[in-house]
């Protein structure tokens, strides 16, 4: 351990605050904000002292929209809930396929295997508009346009060649002797993958599944052309809030609380898979 | 018939011939040492037996089976890894008992079992930690019990002592022979420490550059080396090599060191003429400072400590350097400058310069 002054450690303790606020106040006023109505987000000077109210919540969760037009129907609810079902199924398949395909290319040389291995990658490379104007076009042709499978299948862009890559280099990382070990114990491939292997990799798995989750979350562009309104994750549906009457400030703030709610549990949850070192002492290095 | 046997196996890495048409049987109960330097397609050669490998050609059967193309699960044997391959995510118990729970043993037979033989290795009390908790000597220990709960009839053992410190090689060196013959296995050992393989094996086998040198009894192997790469990977410090061709002196040959001629025994007379190479043995020479007959002179230019023994660095009058060694502290008593050395004329090797394959003597 290096020792440090307590001037070093008030300046350390000073610099971890600053930056915690840099990058935390945009939540906590967006928070505060969702309580707000959009009279008071408005006002000028902005002031933190205003009359809370639930209306934005209310809006969202019952989904009509108040606003000085009129009433709006809005289908929040409805794009939280497939933002869950887009996200989860999307990365749900990509770790399916994703973890036995990372295991072979890192266990298995066959022919091609690199460049198999780099073209999944190269996928993310591509700029998502490019692929988009060829891809709804086939879409339309075999009816995939505004289906969840087809959603979840070009989701597969974003979520596969991320879990592939991140979960391939922690297989490469755990000794083939140790599997071995267990199958000379007389445990056929299959178990020595589902005992050994994948728990061994468990941390490189949880964590490209949950960035496969946000990244998956946070897509806007593949959605929006590819969907129409009832098949809208929330980053799309977010748009209904420009209305003819003005842009609902409050409404977005909340929705943001009330999206950023789901990824925020999920990060949460797969800290605890996040452990590092649980490799360490298998074997004498 | 053999417990195992292997027939003619050879393994290639793309172009790197690992192990060259190589051929090895053992017997119930025998400790087979495969012995070689680092590199040599040792553990290759394990990995193969085991099914972990694929081999390029050959066969290999065990307790009469051939299992040539059968997975690793079906060969029933028990392996203990050099670097240990325990379970990270398992406790040492857990580790032990995966040799069990594939077959059809009850949970209280798996507890006994594991306990007898964590009991065995004095792993007891650390059953419940997990293998980063433990030390290397526990590890190893633990690897060891994983290889033989099982009881396997055939046991492949890679290197286990290589990664623990000197003193518990050493102890386990002396329990180990006692342990596998109870275990009444087929052992396969594979180290690249010589006195480890002499200490274990009922025979070594000594692979070298993908082939097996020679496949003897340790005592054999040391005193009738097949070849001088043998002769030298044996003892230590290593033997010591003079290039010559004798000649024929009344009926002796002989050859020349720094101008005195050393005889060899007459049983050499038919390496008159060829050219060699005499191998001694640092054990084999004797060094006084009083002139015996049959000895040269030499020069003692420095004493080390090995050990329990002391190694002389000789320079005979020609200028070559010899390596003696002989019990006792000679460092203290042991003068620098001129002496005699002599050879122990029966422990001469002599191997043809051109193969390294060692020349037999001829009886009369």
């Amino acid at each position: 351990m290096e020792h440090s002054s307590p001037l070093e450690k008030v300046l350390r303790g000073l610099a971890i605050a600053l930056i915690m606020i840099f990058f935390l106040f945009p939540i906590f006023w967006i928070f505060l904000m969702s309580f707000q109505t959009n009279e008071d987000i408005l006002r000028i000077p902005p002031s933190l002292f205003f009359s809370p109210t639930l209306s934005n919540y209310q809006a969202l969760i019952t989904g009509k929209l108040e606003t000085v037009s009129g009433t709006l129907d809005i289908a929040f609810m409805r794009n939280l809930w497939n933002s869950v079902l887009l996200s989860t199924v999307s990365v749900g398949l990509a770790l399916i396929l994703g973890v036995p395909a990372a295991y072979a290319f890192a266990r298995y040389k066959f022919p091609l295997s690199e460049d198999i291995a780099f073209t999944l990658l190269s996928f993310r490379f591509a700029p998502p508009l490019l692929v988009l104007l060829p891809l709804s076009l086939y879409y339309q042709q075999i009816g995939l346009t505004d289906t969840y499978v087809g959603l979840i299948w070009v989701y597969q862009l974003i979520a596969l060649p991320l879990i592939l890559w991140i979960v391939r280099g922690y297989f490469e990382d755990i000794s083939p002797d140790i599997e071995s070990a267990y199958r000379i114990s007389g445990h056929s491939w299959w178990r020595t993958f589902t005992r050994i292997a994948v728990p061994l990799a468990g941390p490189g798995i949880a964590a490209a599944g949950l960035l496969a989750f946000i990244f998956c979350w946070n897509n806007f562009v593949f959605a929006l052309i590819l969907a129409s309104a009832d098949k809208q994750p929330v980053t799309v549906g977010s748009l209904a809030f420009v209305t003819a009457a003005g842009i609902q400030y409050g409404q977005i703030a909340a929705a943001i609380v009330l999206s950023i709610t789901p990824t925020l549990a999920i990060a949460l949850w797969a800290q605890r898979y996040l452990v590092e070192g649980l490799s360490l002492g298998a074997v004498k290095g | 018939m053999a417990q195992m046997a292997i027939e003619r196996v050879s393994k290639r890495f793309k172009t790197n011939t690992v192990l060259d048409d190589v051929s090895l049987s053992a017997e119930t109960g025998e400790i087979v040492v495969v012995f070689g330097p680092s590199g040599s397609g040792k553990t290759v050669l394990l990995r193969l037996i085991a099914g972990v490998e694929d081999l390029d050609a050959g066969s290999i059967s065990l307790q009469g089976k051939d299992v040539t193309n059968a997975a690793p699960e079906a060969r029933g044997l028990g392996m203990a890894f050099q670097n240990f391959a325990l379970f990270p995510h398992m406790s040492a118990f857990d580790n032990i008992a995966s040799a069990l729970t594939a077959g059809a043993s009850s949970k209280s037979q798996i507890l006994s079992k594991v306990e007898a033989v964590a009991r065995l290795l004095k792993i007891g009390h650390v059953l419940q930690h997990a293998p980063r908790e433990l030390s290397n000597g526990q590890k190893q220990r633990t690897a060891l019990a994983r290889a033989l709960v099982s009881d396997p009839r055939i046991l492949l053992l890679d290197d286990p002592l290589r990664n623990v410190d000197a003193k518990l090689r050493y102890e386990m060196r002396m329990e180990l022979p006692s342990l596998l013959k109870t275990s009444g296995s087929t052992v396969l050992y594979v180290t690249q420490d010589y006195k480890e393989a002499m200490a274990l094996g009922d025979r070594i086998a000594v692979l070298l550059d993908g082939k097996f040198a020679q496949v003897a009894t340790p005592a054999q192997v040391y005193r009738e080396p097949a070849s001088l790469d043998v002769a030298r990977l044996f003892g230590d410090p290593t033997v010591n090599v003079i290039p010559t061709t004798p000649t024929l002196e009344n009926g002796l040959p002989v050859f020349d060191i720094g101008g005195a001629s050393i005889a060899l025994p007459s049983s050499y007379a038919h390496v008159a003429g060829r050219a060699c190479v005499v191998g001694v043995r640092p054990e084999s020479i004797a060094v006084s400072e009083a002139f015996a007959s049959g000895a040269f002179p030499v020069e003692v230019v420095a004493v080390t400590p090995l050990n329990e023994k002391s190694v002389l660095l000789l320079r005979a009058g020609d200028g070559r350097e010899l390596l003696a060694s002989e019990a006792g502290e000679g460092e203290l008593t042991r003068r620098r400058g001129p002496a005699c050395a002599s050879f122990d004329r029966d422990a001469m090797l002599v191997f043809d310069a051109a193969s390294g394959l060692r020349i037999a003597p001829q009886s009369h």
